[in-house]
């Protein structure tokens, strides 16, 4: 199956840049997600791929073939919408064989495709229906199978999943990455849910502003977030804002006006940088009065207020104040803190990101 | 059951009734006219009633009654024109509605305008200028220049309304079709075409029924050639009373037939559309 290339695409509307020079390689088989927020341009990328918006400049490869300019229905691209595009007058058998009657095979050849598509997608039995009869998931499975039943050389989902209740959404997380598993099939998914992203991706691109912010594994993107940006966009972040004052390798010490001392790690950067410093709240571990005693002079420890508690089932949502730092936290139920109580906490250097401004 | 209740209750009873009374009141009047034979003051209802006039009228017998003539051959010759001019104001509609509702065209809203203004002004002094055209190009008086006449009048239904029902067929469905290997003409006759069959449908209702009611057009370019059924309740009416009435109801009832066809097919989202 071959891989998709993305060479430097510009589109623009108006004067806005909906995608800003963005290069992007698809590898063979894995599923690449499109992140960000709405207005991103990961839709604009999306459509530029399928066909339906022109590239201002730039050019798309599909395995050694130029597509740039290949009308949509030429590229042998599947396409999920994010309002499923089911055509209301046909029923899901007639949805998913139009695409097999243009290629004009035989009737036998078609019910046999359509009836093992319907079954990837566990909807056996469901081809008399029309899609008004399906439930939301139903007809988002319909829409897949319709996709998937060509067998395209690669499959791209437009939010696909925005239009359900929650409790679906996380279900059907795991039937698409499940089918994507199944099939094999090159997949790019665009969604704007950063834990979506999480669960279901190989690799995910971060765009902002029609570019890559950053792009790699689930894991890396956490972890070691490029930039503010990114930090910011996967999930809650505190960030502390300062000035490197020593460089060790990877180890950034950074202090703020206020004179807290915090090491982190980061890259390229140098003696008097305007940094953030950016905090994860489940990464903050919170020390026992013994543990605070035995380890006092180990980088990272902070004597914090407790501003604010509240339990949100399974853990305790904490907002600290660090001298004039206000950040949040997550902490155990079995060791609750109250408002006003003076802990010690201790952030690890590893989890914390230090990112240029 | 509280005053309130009842007061509401009574409310509602009065404006059925007169509901009733606006939509067939004049109805029921046309068709007792119809059936009248001796019908004078102070009597409430005719003396003599039966269906003299409607036998004549269908050409099943002639009396010598003024103004009583046939109306057969009008009807005929409405109803060929309604139907040639549905076929070939749909036949334009249709590109124009979709090219209209999917492309951005340069002055396309005031394109929709212009299929407007025969409709927006008075029509005598449309067509008494039309007339002097038309007599140079020899259509006066003949069945294809009322046939134009009737097209330009009843385009407006035909492009408005065909435009808003390709508008309410989201893009996303033709999409989704060349997604899978469709291309432009098969999507238009296999997706698009198909979805807006309600709307199609309703707007040549409109254009028929624009057609078969026409009169002002019909009557400067027309006359005395083409006696279309306006005409001939035009020219009736003004000396007997219960023919008119004949020739009202037979006009009548194409439309409801069609306005009933309509309500059955037309779905909300169109009508939503339009705005």
């Amino acid at each position: 199956m071959p891989t998709l290339h993305l060479e430097r695409i510009v589109k623009k509307y108006g004067k806005v840049k909906a995608v800003d020079d963005l290069s992007l390689e698809v590898r063979d088989g894995e599923l690449l997600t499109l992140l960000g927020p709405s207005g991103c341009g990961k839709t604009t990328v999306l459509r530029c791929v399928s066909g339906f918006v022109r590239p201002d400049s730039g050019e798309i490869y599909l395995g050694d073939r130029k597509i740039t300019e290949i009308p949509p229905q030429k590229r042998g691209i599947g396409l999920v919408f994010q309002n499923y595009a089911l055509w209301p007058h046909m029923t899901v058998f007639e949805n998913l064989a139009f695409g097999l009657q243009i290629k004009k095979l035989y009737k036998n050849e078609i019910s046999q495709k359509v009836g093992r598509a319907l079954a990837l997608v566990q909807l056996e039995g469901f081809g008399d229906r029309y899609p008004r009869q399906l439930s939301g998931g139903q007809q988002q499975r319909v829409a897949l199978a319709r996709a998937l039943v060509l067998e395209p050389e690669i499959l791209l989902l437009d939010e696909p999943l925005s239009n359900l209740d929650a409790l679906l959404r996380e279900q059907m997380r795991f039937e698409i990455a499940q089918i994507h598993k199944h099939a094999g099939i090159t997949t790019i998914y665009v969604t704007h849910d950063q834990t979506e992203a999480m669960v279901i991706s190989d690799r995910i691109a971060v765009l902002e502003k029609g570019r890559t912010m950053q792009l790699g594994t689930p894991l890396e993107i956490y972890s070691k977030p490029a930039n503010k940006f990114v930090a910011g966009f996967m999930g809650t972040t505190n960030f502390i804002h300062g000035k490197v004052t020593s460089v060790d390798n990877e180890y950034v010490v950074v202090t703020t006006d206020d004179g807290v001392t915090l090491t982190g790690r980061g890259r390229e950067l140098k003696k008097g940088d305007e940094v953030d410093v950016a905090i994860r709240p489940e990464s903050i571990k919170f020390l026992s009065p013994a543990e605070a005693k035995t380890t006092p002079h180990e980088p990272n420890l902070y004597e914090a207020e407790v501003v604010r508690a509240s339990y949100v089932g399974e853990l305790i949502d904490y907002q600290l104040k660090i001298k004039n730092h206000l950040i949040r936290a997550k902490g155990e139920v079995r060791t609750p803190h109250g408002a006003g109580e003076r802990i010690v906490i201790k952030l690890d250097p590893d989890q914390l990101a230090v990112l240029c401004r | 059951m509280s005053v309130k209740r009842i007061l509401i209750l009574t409310a509602e009873l009065i404006m059925l009734v007169l509901m009733f009374l606006i939509i067939i009141g004049p109805m029921m009047s046309l068709f007792i006219w119809s059936i009248a034979h001796r019908w004078y003051w102070p009597n409430t209802l005719p003396q003599e009633v039966g269906f003299e006039y409607w036998k004549q009228a269908l050409g099943m017998h002639t009396s010598l009654a003024i103004g009583a003539i046939s109306i057969v051959p009008a009807f005929l010759l409405s109803l060929l024109i309604a139907v040639v001019v549905v076929i070939i104001s749909m036949l334009i509609a249709i590109p124009a509605g979709y090219a209209l509702a999917k492309y951005r065209i340069p002055f396309g809203a005031f394109i929709m305008f212009l299929f407007l203004m025969p409709n927006a002004f008075p029509q005598q002094p449309i067509f008494v200028n039309l007339l002097g055209t038309f007599t140079r190009l020899g259509l006066s008086g003949t069945v294809q220049g009322v046939i134009l006449i009737h097209i330009l009048v009843g385009l407006v239904f035909g492009v408005w309304i065909t435009s808003a029902t390709f508008k309410s067929i989201p893009s996303y469905l033709e999409e989704a079709a060349h997604s899978v290997g469709a291309g432009s003409l098969y999507t238009f006759f296999h997706i698009t075409l198909p979805l807006a069959a309600p709307g199609l449908l309703a707007s040549s209702v409109f254009v028929f029924i624009t057609s078969l009611d026409e009169f002002t057009g019909t009557f400067f370019i027309g006359l005395p050639f083409v006696n279309t059924l306006p005409m001939t309740l035009y020219s009736s009416s003004g000396y007997n009373m219960q023919f008119a009435s004949v020739i009202a109801i037979i006009l009548l009832i194409p439309s409801i037939l069609f306005m009933t066809l309509i309500q059955r097919v037309l779905r909300a989202e169109y009508v939503g559309g339009m705005g």
